[in-house]
């Protein structure tokens, strides 16, 4: 238990630093912004309380807020990701059996499977986000394609962390 | 009662979800109003210590341009003293101080979002207050909209709220740049009076009116502007003389006569 809350808390820290220092200054091609700290919400353990997994969504999505200052507009957009969280597991991964506290990442899943989960959820948050940042729907198709682009980067960039994340657990 | 009770406890997950996400919209309601971001502040030493740490060690990579930029104010200043004059241009009047800068570091920027903030290193132990005017070496750059003890924060010229006051240089007539174009580069300049005319490369400078920043200082370079016979009002684009994805010193700008010039705007009030 103890062990499980150090290296939460250690992943915590280095994906918010990650983003804050790293990637919120980073803009691909002028527009794109990868959010790396999503990957902390997706790996909670599965069967985390459920009060527990809205309030750690919205505090971790405040802390962005924090640095960026963009008050409240993270912590909406991740509020809302760990709101469809379970939703989404129970949708792709009705039939899988998980073992207590266990954390869906790409070992339990497998590569597609935390690709769709990861794709599904990260969407979700920058779609909130990109709205919620152009506060209205004017260039509905312009911000939506945004969205998607961002999107797609993101879930690359949390691809390539998860698989040096999970290579490292087995190693260990 | 014990039903709403019970409701809430069956629904829970719901309610906290609802809840969660109404604080989130209120706080990024409150963040669209100018008034309210001055009076919501987001700045504080804990954010500004680890910023201020990381752009140590980036600084590093920007040593030679930032060098140069500063070698080249430093001849303008050295210019404008009273020494460098002759002593037979008796021209030279020196005046009473109007403002006061202050030298300061940017520790975070951002420029992507549709409102961008720029935190500066000093706060109010080095006499910072809301509403001061913020320059960089070579244009504006924003007003100071928080203060903390080692930390300030500036809303930049690429914010929705900001609208700068500004002078054609040319002609002295009086524009208003705002920013609404999503690149950092560019600003938006209304308010030009049909007959006056607006070419490419024109000089934009404060005004003066503002109590905020001294008369005079480059806002940009006109990009563009469009010829619209049916209205009043022409529109330009600006290309702002900060470059605010290289931005590293800036300069605070304190009105001393402000107290005076808000005490006398006061006492027509009355």
């Amino acid at each position: 238990m103890n062990s499980r809350l150090v290296k939460n808390s250690i992943r915590f820290i280095l994906l918010v630093l990650l983003q804050v220092l790293l990637f919120s200054n980073m803009h691909l091609w002028g527009y794109v912004t990868l959010y790396p700290y999503l990957l902390f919400l997706l790996l909670l353990r599965y069967d985390i309380n459920k009060t527990n997994l809205l309030l750690i969504g919205f505090f971790t999505g405040l802390t962005i807020d924090f640095f960026q200052n963009t008050m409240g507009m993270q912590a909406a957009a991740s509020t809302l990701l760990v709101f469809a969280r379970p939703a989404v597991l129970n949708f792709y991964f009705k039939k899988m059996e998980f073992a207590p506290r266990e954390e869906p990442g790409i070992s339990k899943l497998g590569f597609t499977g935390f690709l769709k989960y990861a794709t599904t959820l990260v969407f979700i948050h920058n779609l909130l986000l990109f709205f919620l940042e152009a506060f209205s729907f004017h260039n509905f198709f312009a911000t939506l394609e945004r969205v998607l682009i961002n999107t797609v980067s993101t879930v690359i960039l949390i691809m390539i962390l998860e698989m040096l994340f999970s290579k490292k657990k087995k190693s260990l | 009662m014990q039903n709403l009770l019970l409701f809430i406890r069956k629904h829970w997950f719901v309610v906290l979800f609802l809840l969660l996400e109404t604080g989130s919209f209120v706080m990024v309601a409150n963040s669209y109003s100018y008034h309210r971001s001055l009076a919501f502040n987001t700045v504080n030493d804990f954010t500004g210590g680890i910023f201020s740490t990381f752009a140590n060690i980036t600084d590093y990579f920007a040593l030679k341009p930032a060098n140069e930029k500063l070698q080249k104010q430093n001849t303008e200043l050295l210019n404008s003293c009273p020494g460098s004059f002759l002593t037979t241009d008796t021209g030279f009047v020196y005046r009473d101080t109007l403002y006061k800068y202050v030298p300061g570091h940017v520790v975070s920027i951002s420029v992507n979002h549709p409102s961008n903030y720029i935190m500066i290193n000093k706060g109010s132990l080095h006499g910072i207050k809301k509403e001061m005017g913020v320059i960089s070496g070579s244009g504006v750059a924003g007003i100071i909209i928080g203060v903390s003890k080692h930390y300030s924060l500036a809303m930049s010229l690429l914010h929705h709220n900001t609208r700068i006051s500004g002078r054609i240089k040319k002609n002295g007539m009086l524009v208003n740049i705002i920013w609404d174009t999503g690149d950092y580069r560019f600003g938006n300049i209304q308010d030009v009076p049909s007959h006056v005319e607006l070419y490419p490369g024109d000089t934009i400078v404060t005004s003066g009116k503002s109590m905020i920043f001294p008369e005079g200082l480059v806002i940009g370079f006109v990009e563009s502007s469009t010829e619209n016979p049916n209205i009043d009002f022409k529109k330009g684009i600006i290309r702002f003389a900060t470059d605010f994805k290289s931005l590293q010193n800036v300069y605070i700008i304190e009105n001393l006569m402000k107290d005076e010039q808000q005490n006398l705007l006061k006492q027509n009030d009355e």
